[in-house]
């Protein structure tokens, strides 16, 4: 649904140059909720400023339901009418909701209906509807000034949401608020997404916001994405920076010559009595450390923190048997960083 | 000097004032308006981004600016002359009180727009509205309270350069201060026009503020901080494959 490649973004100003984005190449399927997720000055507000073209790339293409973008943009900094036309397709929200503060709460989620050219019936009708969807049927006359930070929000995607777009860009949506209001703004997105088929890219530097809705996630550094994929696939990828931040286990070895390792189940090898089988089957006593299930993107996985006894030379063969399992096995104890450094 | 001789002078006086100052803060708004707004627009970074445009301007604006009124006056003499024809009488000082200011309203005026959040600016952006759109929408509904306040101390500052004009012959609140307070020594009368000024002015201001006020409180500063994200320091940077 996005596709973006090679993309770049420099930043000139005063003579010195900033890189923000420095060749992204993002995927984004359709009906999916896509999380980006980096620290501050990543480049994440660049990246999703490039998709709908508030800010022209470099280098590169952004690609939209099938668009190029890129190629509607033309050469001046002013945007040509086609590309106008495309970003009324795509609704945006904002961390500081951007709700005009002259306008009451169904003004603005005219306005992107008078850019359109709707009647003003059909736009309060739309209006009216998209307050209820979002559940602020009775705040219709309020101006934002008298809405909560929650309240603000839901008017502002109710608003993003007025020209009936297939893709919503989510620029830290719930940045500006309390953990509580956060939950409920990103239910609602979740909600949108299942029952309009919504598709959501969404960043944020928040896990938690990654963690609760999002189907795929990608991290960003440096104007780089250093890992993508979807939920699933990120635990599944051994060293997953990602997926130790998605879903976090601790506990420390016990003794010097134990080895730890993380075990992550998910689907069906999670119903599997496997710990028990690995104790009976080679005979080792084995302390679990830390534990964890949740739900992350929707799949019920579990993580385990467990150690055996012995150097990590001497559980070569019960860490196989894991993996055979079809369990991810991660070792962290600290002899195997001196034994990959052997390696080399 | 009795009342009765001072009661016409006085009220035609009046007359002539907001006549003088209505119509020049009329016109000063239709032009202020859009030059404020084009002062903003074609900055570094404004959504009509021309340096050229923008350093000219602005050089127009100072110059016109920083231009004595007495001094505007006799210089647009000639101008004043072709479009009126005349360079006496209250629809003559209509012109230079008119061309004085505009750029003293315009550049009220840019401060007031470069003060709304460059993110609603982004927002009607990304719902594919064009710039037309963005100060028809934005800017101007956005920055409302602070356009009207502006326009206040714009009537107020026309007040005083009308009475300038009135030693010109325009007539006006002014020009009985200067005939009749100065030259023929009545302090009676001057007083009553002193404090005729002060009563017009207050009114004014006091009017003006309540205006800003109530729309003001309306949509209001919400609870927010303050986030005056200026439409300049959103977008400092030149963009590279524009520039290239
Ligand atoms: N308009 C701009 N002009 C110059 N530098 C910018 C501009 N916008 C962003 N940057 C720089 O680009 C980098 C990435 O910024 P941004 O995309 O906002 O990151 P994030 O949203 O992840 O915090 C930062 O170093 C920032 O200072
Ligand atoms: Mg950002």
């Amino acid at each position: 649904m996005i596709t973006t490649s090679g993309l770049t973004k420099v930043y000139r100003s005063r003579g010195r140059e900033v890189t923000a984005l420095d060749g992204v190449d993002l995927h984004v399927r359709e009906g999916e909720v896509y999380g980006v997720i980096g620290q501050s000055g990543a480049g994440k507000s660049s990246l999703i400023r490039c998709v709908n073209l508030l800010e022209r790339p470099t280098s590169g293409t952004v690609t939209v339901a099938g668009q190029d973008l890129t190629a509607l943009a033309g050469r001046g900094p002013r945007a040509g009418k086609e590309l106008r036309r495309a970003r009324s397709r795509i609704g945006m929200v904002f961390q500081h909701f951007n709700l005009l503060s002259s306008r009451t709460v169904q003004d603005n989620i005219e306005l992107p209906l008078e850019i359109l050219g709707k009647s003003g019936k059909e736009r309060s009708r739309r209006a009216l509807e998209l307050l209820d969807l979002v559940g602020l049927a009775d705040k219709a006359g309020a101006y934002p000034a008298q809405l909560s930070g929650g309240q603000k929000q839901r008017v502002g995607i109710a608003r993003a949401l007025a020209g009936d777009p297939k893709v919503l860009l989510s620029d830290e949506a719930t940045s500006a608020l309390d953990p509580e209001t956060t939950r409920s703004i990103l239910q609602l997105l979740r909600d949108l997404n299942r029952e309009l088929g919504l598709t959501v890219l969404l960043i944020t530097h928040e896990m938690d916001v990654v963690k609760s809705i999002c189907d795929s996630a990608a991290l960003m550094e440096m104007g780089r994405i250093v890992e993508s994929g979807t939920v699933g696939e990120l635990l599944a990828t051994p060293g997953s920076e990602l997926a130790a931040a998605l879903f976090p286990v601790d506990g420390d070895a016990s003794g010097p010559d134990r080895t730890v390792v993380d075990v992550t189940f998910h689907g069906e090898a999670a119903t599997q009595p496997v710990i028990s089988q690995l104790a009976r089957t080679y005979n080792i006593d084995i302390s679990i450390l830390g534990a964890a299930l949740d739900t992350v993107g929707g799949l019920q996985v579990g993580r385990m923190r467990i150690e055996l006894p012995g150097h990590y030379e001497d559980n070569v063969v019960p860490i196989g048997f894991l993996r055979e399992q079809g369990l991810q096995v991660d070792v962290v104890s600290p002899e195997t960083a001196l034994v990959k450094e052997g390696a080399k | 000097m009795t009342w009765s001789e001072m009661q016409p002078l006085l009220s035609q006086a009046c007359w002539d004032t907001l006549y003088m100052v209505g119509w020049s803060t009329l016109i000063a708004v239709v032009a202020g308006l859009p030059l404020g707004i084009l002062l903003v627009l074609t900055d570094r970074g404004g959504l009509l981004q021309n340096v050229v445009a923008n350093k000219v301007l602005g050089q127009v604006v100072n110059i016109a600016r920083s231009m004595p009124f007495i001094i505007l006056m006799v210089a647009l003499m000639g101008f004043t002359r072709w479009i009126t024809g005349t360079t006496i009488g209250r629809e003559a000082a209509i012109v230079p009180l008119a061309v004085g200011a505009i750029p003293f309203f315009a550049r009220l005026v840019e401060t007031s727009v470069r003060e709304v959040d460059g993110g609603l600016v982004e927002a009607v952006q990304a719902m594919g509205g064009n710039t037309w759109t963005v100060v028809r929408k934005v800017l101007v509904p956005e920055s409302l309270p602070s356009l009207i306040s502006s326009t206040t101390t714009t009537v107020v500052t026309l007040i005083g350069y009308s009475a300038m004009a009135g030693t010109v012959g325009a007539g006006g609140l002014g020009d009985i201060a200067i005939r009749y307070g100065y030259q023929r020594f009545e302090t009676q009368l001057m007083w009553i026009t002193v404090a005729i000024l002060a009563v017009v002015i207050s009114v004014i201001q006091f009017a003006g503020d309540l205006a800003a006020r109530s729309l003001h409180r309306r949509g209001g500063r919400s609870g927010q901080a303050p986030t005056l994200r200026l439409l300049k320091a959103r977008q400092p940077a030149a963009d590279v494959s524009n520039a290239a």
